[in-house]
């Protein structure tokens, strides 16, 4: 599967592929970010049953320093 | 009157806050020295900012392993957005990573000045209460504006003492008083303190608290300016509380002139 990840193509990931199986295998601190799926916001709770597509845009943040 | 002064906390959307201090946690050597600072600084909320993680080095240091968010209230920001809707999108992501709805607002125009874009700021105001975010806004002197944003549900108004970044005090403070005695919700000034006197002469004029980024950030000794500010706040808030003498024309001795040999 191919995905569109903060602005970078990953492809070569196993389908299917939930929004937790993402996050494992980018090694990201789950409690840590919040995820952004096709610019619809995915809540935490939701993380394991949202299964992700082909060509699908997300978006992966954290709170950095800032003014 | 000194238990009311020890008293004498910042509330915001009901939440409250010991120090009327909030810093920034941009611009740091990095976050251990940004950490060390925010103690010195006695403060209780910082501003941060909602950025993509680096997919490609995912054991980066993180804000949050130096500044707890259970101790310390963050304030997202929505620096780099420039419309309302990039605002709105940007403080959804934030209260999902966080969980709290307590965000600071800034629409900015041009890179050069970094002034808020007024009428995409009451926008995007309007958009982000209605879904129930707390705002605290940052915008021009302007009490026009100012009072807008108020009657709008703003949480506080936080009005730029100089353009952000630099440290040239607080340039109109008639403006500042204007929309101090026009307002019920906490006035803070954001942006422009330059040194611990420019963040006292704020809190003389009646604000409710200051925030600052740059000033503490880029001092030689970021942990003795963060503290230099703790007093500087605390100094202005007992001057404006303890009221000043009247400006006289001319001298008035402090000794006694009855009772000369």
């Amino acid at each position: 599967m191919k995905l569109f990840v903060n602005g970078d193509v990953i492809d070569d990931l196993p389908d299917p592929l939930s929004v937790s199986g993402l996050i494992e295998a980018l090694d990201l601190p789950s409690a840590k970010i919040a995820v952004e799926l096709n610019l619809e916001i995915v809540s935490k709770s939701t993380f394991d049953k949202t299964m992700l597509k082909d060509d699908d845009k997300l978006e992966i943040i954290h709170f950095i320093g800032g003014g | 009157m000194t238990q009311k002064t020890e008293q004498d906390s910042l509330i915001v959307a009901g939440r409250e806050f010991k120090s009327r201090l909030i810093i920034g946690t941009g611009k740091y050597k990095d976050y251990a020295e940004n950490a060390r600072a925010l103690e010195a600084s006695g403060a209780d909320m910082v501003t941060v900012a909602v950025r993509r993680v680096n997919i490609s080095n995912p054991k980066e240091p993180m804000l949050v392993d130096f500044i707890d968010p259970k101790s310390v209230t963050y304030l997202p920001n929505t620096a780099g957005c420039f419309t309302g809707e990039d605002a709105v999108r940007t403080l959804r992501l934030a209260r999902e990573a966080g969980g709290w709805d307590l965000v600071k607002l800034e629409v900015l125009s041009d890179p050069k000045h970094l002034y808020p874009d007024m009428e995409e700021t009451l926008r995007a105001a309007k958009m982000l209460i209605s879904e129930g975010f707390e705002v605290m806004v940052y915008c021009s002197d302007d009490p026009v504006f100012a009072r807008k944003l108020e009657d709008m549900g703003c949480a506080a108004i936080m009005p730029l003492g100089a353009p952000i970044g630099s440290g040239l005090g607080i340039q109109n403070p008639v403006n500042i008083r204007l929309i101090i005695e026009q307002s019920s919700v906490p006035i803070i000034v954001d942006a422009g303190v330059g040194t611990a006197s420019d963040a006292t002469i704020a809190m003389e004029l009646g604000c409710d608290g200051v925030l600052m980024n740059t000033a503490i950030a880029e001092a030689k000794d970021p942990i003795r300016m963060a503290r230099a500010m703790k007093h500087a706040v605390i100094s202005g808030r007992e001057a404006y509380l303890a009221g000043r003498m009247p400006r006289k024309k001319y001298a008035d001795p402090s000794s006694p002139l009855a009772g000369l040999i």
